[in-house]
């Protein structure tokens, strides 16, 4: 969201903007009544309309600010809920390390419904995560994989953000139910990382009731 | 693939090496920048305290003029004059506060480019155009022929351009404050935050004004 107060230099503007908005308003009012109020409704009309439309606008991609990493060790980020264990992903893991010295970060987001996100009550999803991940890393561990872990933001971006400003991935995966099962936080994440990210994304659809999984790079 | 089984949680530290040498970065893992929260909180109270002053003018225009027909500003009560708003002394006025943005903005234009001159020459302009302000419509109030008791009319261009007048006050010792500084070299190109957020709150302040005196002074 545009914030018109976000430095000097902002407000500035948005007050030269201000004074251009009322004069055009206070000149037409002074010409006639009825004119004022026609230009206070269609310079209104056309502000909601840019502020609305500018809201989709997908930020510019945030490079990785960590401290650089050992040239000869990859680090892969992996963004996963429940998926986690897949038999899938561990493949793709494996097909990413690629014989080299890896380092893996699962992070699972603390998913939650839209009532308990919006209300901030995400105690019991937070330990619900912290289950969910302690099981999904035994799993690693179990299918020969070692990798640390922890749980993230509700929001899978801002999970992915906070983990690339101090893990500095190479690459991130990102693991999802089938489209039409994931949490409703979950959708839109994959497209969402590849626009906002400048890291290369992994998408690892798990479907742990079907066993199939396609996978796509970007 | 090899294994790095540290525990994570307090990610920084163990991601960067050795976390002895320094304290870990700043982390922000809200979802929004503290600084933008502190912004958003300051200017929603505000919109708040002005809308609900806004709210009672708008009310006494719009209900009021439904029981008291008549014209706007309303009669003086027992004759048939009008109340007069001194919208030519508020223009003047307005001129005058928003000249005082542009040299906030010179100032701290100045300060960016280590141009120390025209950054204090900035906020003495700055600071005495605000005074000029405030002066003024303090021998406004004294001319102006109607005070707070008269009528809902009079207290509510009172209680607007009075709360105005007492954000231009707190704007004013913010920018003395912002000045002597500014004499006393605490502002560099890289280190100007103090400026940045009191040019903020400037601006903020002649924003409300535009608003106030476009709605109390002309419609």
């Amino acid at each position: 969201m545009r914030n018109p107060f976000k430095s000097e230099e902002a407000a500035f503007r948005f007050l030269m903007l201000v004074i251009g908005y009322f004069a055009i308003i206070a000149i037409a009012y002074a010409i006639n009544h009825w004119a004022g109020l026609v230009v206070f409704l269609l310079m209104t009309g056309a502000i909601v309309t840019w502020w609305l439309m500018s809201r989709g606008a997908p930020d510019e991609p945030i490079p990785p600010v960590a401290p650089p990493h050992p040239p000869d060790e990859k680090r892969v980020l992996v963004i996963a809920n429940e998926t986690v264990a897949g038999a899938e992903l561990l493949a793709e893991l494996r097909k990413h390390a690629q014989g080299r010295k890896t380092r893996v970060l699962v992070v699972t987001p603390a998913l939650n419904t839209k009532l308990k996100h919006w209300v901030s009550d995400e105690d019991g999803a937070r330990a619900a995560a912290a289950e969910r991940l302690q099981a999904s890393l035994e799993a690693m561990r179990a299918g020969g994989m070692n990798a640390d872990g922890e749980v993230g933001d509700a929001d899978p971006l801002q999970a992915i953000d906070d983990a690339i400003r101090t893990f500095s991935p190479d690459e991130i995966v990102i693991s999802t139910h089938p489209e039409g099962r994931s949490n409703w936080l979950e959708q839109g994440v994959v497209n969402g990382a590849r626009e906002r990210f400048d890291v290369r994304v992994t998408h690892v659809v798990v479907d742990l009731e079907a066993a199939a999984a396609p996978a796509e790079t970007s | 693939m090899s294994a790095h089984a540290e525990p994570l949680g307090h990610a920084a530290p163990h991601h960067g090496g050795n976390a002895n040498e320094h304290p870990p970065p700043i982390h922000y893992s809200s979802r929004i920048n503290p600084m933008i929260v502190g912004i958003f909180l300051f200017i929603g109270s505000e919109i708040m305290l002005f809308g609900s002053f806004f709210t009672v003018y708008f009310f006494d225009r719009v209900v009021n003029a439904q029981s008291h027909p008549g014209p706007w500003p309303p009669y003086i009560p027992g004759t048939h004059i009008q109340y007069e708003r001194p919208w030519f002394l508020a223009l003047i006025n307005t001129c005058i506060l928003v000249t005082s943005s542009f040299t906030m903005h010179w100032a701290l234009t100045s300060a960016k480019r280590n141009q120390r001159a025209g950054l204090c020459a900035g906020m003495v302009l700055t600071l005495l155009l605000g005074s000029t302000f405030l002066l003024t419509q303090v021998i406004e109030y004294h001319r102006i022929g109607f005070n707070t008791h008269d009528t809902a009319f009079a207290a509510t261009f009172f209680g607007l351009t009075g709360l105005h007048a007492c954000h231009v006050f707190i704007g004013l010792t913010i920018l003395l404050a912002m000045t002597i500084r500014s004499f006393r070299g605490h502002f560099s190109p890289e280190h100007h935050h103090g400026l940045e957020v009191g040019g903020i709150y400037w601006h903020f302040v002649d924003v409300m004004w535009i608003v106030v005196y476009v709605t109390v002074y002309i419609l």
